[in-house]
């Protein structure tokens, strides 16, 4: 442990330590661009300059290691005329446009100018100009304001892992770009916006929209994937103007993915904000009393074998709380939130959740994924895995369709034979597993909605029992959802029991018309053509599939418009704020499902939210547990199934990454990805109406 | 004067033959089995007795550097780098090495890679030195034909390849973590340092890069002992080395000569003295363009060496002198470097990139008289605030002529403003 003076302050620091991190540990501020805490050292601004006793000259502290009995000084003349020199370099070429940058007000050049800048300029040479770089739909570029600190370039390269940033040219020719005018294909593009100290990158969808300064600031859970990564809705009166990521080492570190961050101009199209009844085959506005009496007759002429409830992706656990206590007052057992009709094994929590915890992923060695495109389904957990394996070398196999995962794998194969490839021992991928510390399985949804899910899940134990995945003190088992409202959904129960059906036998009534009523709540990735006997209720957001065939509909609050509860999948309880108030009519989820058993004279026993949650942390303790993660015992997965293993090869869910829900669907800067990036025009949209 | 039985490279001039039969003749690959057997503690030592400096510029004492690497190989190989990217302007010492005598650089390969552990030599080639990379190849294919290097490296028992790599002809890969950068195939940024090659070079394996001259001087030091070199010039300044005389002199050379010979004696004996005799001396930029001018009145006494040179707040360096007589335009000429800097300069870090750029700017209105006169404290200031701010040594080499300049022949600077100003008035 070397022990140190920082401007005459003694601080003994770990090993390793830089001495920039040494000087931020003994509370002294160095300023710094191109330093990043998550990203390689680069040491090229040369804005963190300090002087080392003894040294000749001032030494850069983000790349300089601390060293026992160094005499570290930030407040010399020679620091204060270094660091002056630097930033009168930075500006000598940055345009004077702060007040029209966008960056303006929480630019770091602007910040530190005010302490290391001069009032006037020196340089009487011709300002220099680049020429702007096309990123794609979601970057904007101004590259004369660029200060080549290249921390984009570093998080393209290292941590989203595709090379398609780099900088060209020598000296004041050199230049960042993306090569060829392409856009990036990163779906962690948009981190680079919060990376860049200046206004050369900056958000396009946002571009000119709003000042940091007059942004109300929430923070909330995202909904776009099952991460639960932390964010922060930035508003402005009754409009999101963006979203930001928010700090949270556990899950998204102070990352986020390009759904999360850009679909937010989803929320302001095709909103279902007042209530509709469905009159001679035409969808009709009406009031909320119509409509709820609407339900309540609806409701009370069905018989509870007759009544159905499926809960969608995108659902807080409070609503689908709420739902599930209604359809129990109703004597209800059809109700599921698995509306991907996905296989899942509830014996135990330990069975549906991502038990190794995405931190714990570094701490793993070998990893087998079966059935899931990472990069899709979960671009910060795939990250992780890239990280792992900069980190520490961490071994990949995939079963499943073949995909740059942006770090090296090996491809075992595509369908369910590979898994016996691994059994007995025939593929080499079995011996780095055998022989691993802490090996880890990563189950995806291209597995769990297959008919044949139950039979794979008996194989899935048999690699554990062969391989060693769970020990006392490791769970290497995890299943991947990619329903923010998953694991949420199974904690509370919201599943049939044995005797009541689940989302495929309900979609089959419904269309067979032995179901009476459906409940559709947020649900919209079914495809059903309801028959005439049955009335179908969708509580929702957005004017999508589930709205399409819907006779009542209940408009009810996207995700930035309530307080919610969500779990992550590794089983973690999340809490999001309100940021902004449902639109015109549209109420939140619970109060729409309070007010119908109301109608029905069933009233839930809770008149508000804080009620709510307190009943359900009554009958699910572990819902009180905010923030934390729970120690979920294993129990063998023990399914009794007959069902033959297809050779199919495993399908991914996902066909286009930015288009997977009500919201991105209705987004347009996610259409202008789908187009740019992804390159899929009119066949994709062609599909999805064909399907609906 | 150097007497011809001191002379380390023989074959300077290329008047001989450079193929293997011939360099073996001259001495080359002549003992060197002798020499290994010695031990890698024997060769460093005689390295350190020597006092040899390196040659590249920044004369670090060789025996030492080669000590630095670790003792026992441990998972990492060992790699030795021999930075050929010979781009200095006035500088062409390495060049003659590598057309006229590479069996001498190969042999000090051999030697100096066994003293610090490493199989495998690199030897960086300038792009543009497309003659000399065809002679260079060709001698190491010579010599892996008579099992010089490969196995069992003159039946020494030691393995040791040579790799020959030709550079694209940038400057800044010269500087020798620029130099492993790009050999590993990335663009051509000197790294931070520490960590220094000796623990993380190239590959991240223990890595030392020495010059041209240096390496090719080393079998001949070890034949001849390590007394015999440092007997020759001043003491910490010792041995031979060689000078390249280009500019306003009557016959531009490259010569080998001892340490620490009178300027003045230099450029009259081998250069035929300056263009219209020694008062038609302006100044002399005595170790390639990136150390300050001396004008005439220090060039009359001066010795060539690292420290005579450092005494009057200027360089060795590559030892490149650049003579210019009075009909120079100091000005233009020392803009003209800075145009170089600005060019070469490879935009990692601030001072640097834009430093150079404000440097050659103002310069080039300077040639004009077209400036104020406190823009010349000011331009010197802004040559302070790179200088000693910066990754690598370039933003020093950018700052370090315009210093020179302004220090000597302010006057000069000063003259050109007020007469354009009288001009346009």
């Amino acid at each position: 442990m070397p022990k140190l003076i920082i401007d005459g302050t003694e601080i003994e620091v770990q090993a390793g330590t830089t001495v920039f991190q040494a000087c931020q540990q003994a509370g002294v501020e160095v300023p710094h661009f191109c330093f990043h805490e998550r990203l390689a050292i680069a040491g090229n601004c040369r804005m963190c300059l300090v002087e080392l006793e003894k040294a000749p000259k001032p030494i850069a502290s983000c790349a300089y290691p601390t060293a026992d009995g160094m005499v570290i000084k930030t407040n010399t003349p020679m620091v204060e005329k270094a660091r002056k020199g630097v930033m009168e370099f930075l500006l000598i070429n940055h345009p004077l446009d702060c007040p029209i940058c966008d960056q303006g007000g929480e630019c770091d050049l602007q910040d530190e100018a005010m302490a290391y800048g001069k009032d006037r300029s020196r340089y009487e040479e011709n300002r220099r100009a680049v020429t702007d770089k096309y990123m794609g739909p979601l970057v904007k570029t101004t590259m004369t304001r660029c200060i080549h600190c290249t921390r984009c370039v570093r998080f393209i390269t290292d941590v989203a892992g595709v090379e398609e940033l780099g900088a060209t040219g020598r000296g004041e020719n050199m230049e960042i770009t993306t090569y060829v005018e392409k856009a990036l294909t990163s779906e962690l593009s948009g981190n680079i916006i919060d990376l860049c100290p200046v206004g050369a990158l900056t958000s396009k969808p946002y571009e000119f929209k709003a000042r940091s300064w007059e942004l109300k600031k929430t923070e909330s859970i995202d909904v776009f994937d099952a991460l639960g990564t932390n964010i922060c809705i930035n508003t402005r009166g009754p409009e999101v103007m963006r979203i930001l990521p928010r700090l949270n080492e556990d899950i998204n570190e102070e990352w986020m993915a390009d759904k999360a961050r850009f679909a937010y101009d989803g929320l302001k199209r095709q909103r279902l904000d007042r209530p509709y009844i469905r009159q001679n085959g035409k969808l009709k506005e009406c009031s909320w009393d119509a409509a709820l009496e609407f339900v309540a007759t609806k409701i009370e002429t069905a018989k509870p074998n007759e009544m159905a409830a499926i809960a969608g992706d995108l659902c807080d656990v409070e609503s689908m709380f709420a739902l599930k206590e209604l359809m129990q007052s109703l004597d209800v057992q059809n109700i599921d939130c698995r509306q991907d009709a996905a296989f899942i094994p509830l014996e135990t929590r330990a069975h549906y959740l991502f038990n190794t915890s995405i931190a714990g992923i570094e701490k793993a060695d070998v990893c087998l994924v079966i059935g899931a495109n990472l990069r899709w389904e979960a671009p910060l957990l795939n990250a992780r895995l890239r990280k792992t394996y900069l980190q520490s070398k961490l071994k990949v196999g995939m079963i499943g369709e073949e995909l740059d995962l942006t770090y090296p794998y090996s491809q075992i194969g595509t369908g369910p034979e590979a898994i016996d490839s691994l059994l007995n021992n025939t593929h080499p991928f079995a011996a780095l597993l055998k022989n691993a510390k802490n090996p880890m399985i990563i189950i995806g949804s291209a597995l769990m909605t297959r008919a044949d899910a139950p039979a794979l899940f008996q194989k899935i134990q048999q690699l554990i029992d062969t391989f060693g995945i769970i020990r006392d003190d490791w769970n290497g088992y995890n299943l991947l959802h990619k329903a923010a409202s998953r694991v949420g959904g199974l904690d509370i129960g919201f599943v049939p029991n044995k005797s009541a059906m689940n989302t495929e036998q309900i979609i089959e009534a419904a269309q067979k018309g032995s179901l009476k009523l459906l409940y559709l709540l947020g649900a919209d990735e079914i495809h059903l053509k309801p028959h005439q006997n049955c009335c179908v209720i969708y509580q929702g957001h957005h004017g999508d599939i589930g709205a399409q065939i819907a006779d009542v509909i209940l408009p009810g609050a996207a995700y930035s418009e309530k307080s919610g509860t969500y779990t992550n999948i590794e089983g973690r309880v999340q809490r999001s704020e309100m940021a902004l108030f449902p639109p015109h009519l549209a109420k939140e989820d619970w109060k729409i499902i309070r007010a119908i058993s109301g109608a029905i004279g069933k009233a839930l026993p809770y008149n508000s939210i804080e009620e709510l949650r307190y009943q359900l942390v009554e009958k699910y303790p572990h819902f009180g547990h905010i923030d934390q993660l729970g120690q979920d015992k294993w129990q063998k997965i023990d399914i009794a199934s007959s069902s033959k293993i297809s050779d199919k090869p495993f399908l991914n869910v996902i066909q286009n990454y930015y288009m997977t829900d009500v919201i991105s669907r209705a987004s347009l800067t996610m259409a202008k990805c789908t187009k740019d990036i992804l390159n899929i025009q009119e066949q994709h949209e062609n599909k999805r109406v064909a399907n609906a | 004067m150097l007497q011809d039985k001191d002379r380390i490279f023989q074959n300077l001039y290329g008047l001989h033959d450079w193929r293997i039969k011939a360099a073996q003749s001259r001495g080359a690959w002549v003992g060197t089995k002798d020499l290994i057997l010695k031990g890698r503690d024997w060769i460093i030592d005689e390295m350190k007795k020597s006092g040899l400096r390196g040659r590249g510029g920044a004369g670090f004492p060789t025996g030492m550097k080669w000590s630095f690497m670790p003792k026992t190989e441990g998972p990492k190989p060992h790699y030795l780098v021999v930075n050929a990217d010979e781009s200095e302007p006035g500088t062409c010492k390495d060049r003659d090495i590598l057309r006229h005598d590479p069996h001498l650089l190969l042999e000090g390969c051999l030697l100096a890679g066994f003293a610090m552990g490493a199989h495998t030599a690199y030897i960086y080639i300038r792009g543009e030195f497309y003659n000399e990379a065809s002679n260079v190849a060709q001698a190491i294919q010579e010599a892996y034909a008579n099992n010089m290097i490969g196995k069992n490296a003159c039946g020494s028992g030691w393995d040791f390849d040579i790799r020959l790599h030709r550079g694209a002809g940038a400057y800044i890969c010269g500087e020798e973590t620029a130099l492993l950068e790009s050999l590993e195939g990335n663009k051509g940024q000197p790294r931070m340092k520490p960590p220094f090659p000796a623990g993380v070079g190239l590959y991240g394996c223990p890595t030392t890069i020495n010059n041209v001259e240096t390496i090719a001087s080393a079998p001949d030091i070890l034949k001849r002992g390590g007394a015999w070199f440092s007997s020759m010039g001043r003491p910490n300044n010792v041995g031979t080395k060689l000078f390249c005389i280009s500019g306003h002199v009557n016959k531009p050379c490259n010569v080998e000569e001892e340490m620490g010979i009178p300027l003045k004696e230099l450029i009259e004996k081998h250069a035929g003295g300056v263009r219209g005799g020694w008062d038609n001396l302006l100044a002399i930029i005595p170790g390639g363009s990136s150390v300050p001018l001396i004008p005439k009145s220090i060039c009359d006494t001066v010795l060539m060496d690292f420290d005579a040179l450092r005494e009057v707040k200027s360089g060795l360096g590559t030892a490149g002198v650049i003579v210019m007589d009075k009909s120079t335009d100091l000005i233009k000429a020392i803009a003209r470097l800075s145009k170089f800097y600005k060019h070469e300069s490879c935009g990692q870090c601030t001072p640097c990139r834009e430093g150079t750029g404000w440097m050659w700017r103002v310069m080039e209105r300077m040639v004009k008289g077209n400036a104020r006169l406190e823009e010349i404290d000011e331009l010197l200031e802004v040559t302070t605030q790179v200088e000693g701010h910066t990754i690598c040594a370039l933003g020093d080499a950018a700052a370090w002529p315009i210093q020179g300049l302004m220090r000597h022949f302010r006057y000069v600077v000063e003259d050109r403003i007020k007469n354009a100003g009288s001009k346009a008035a």
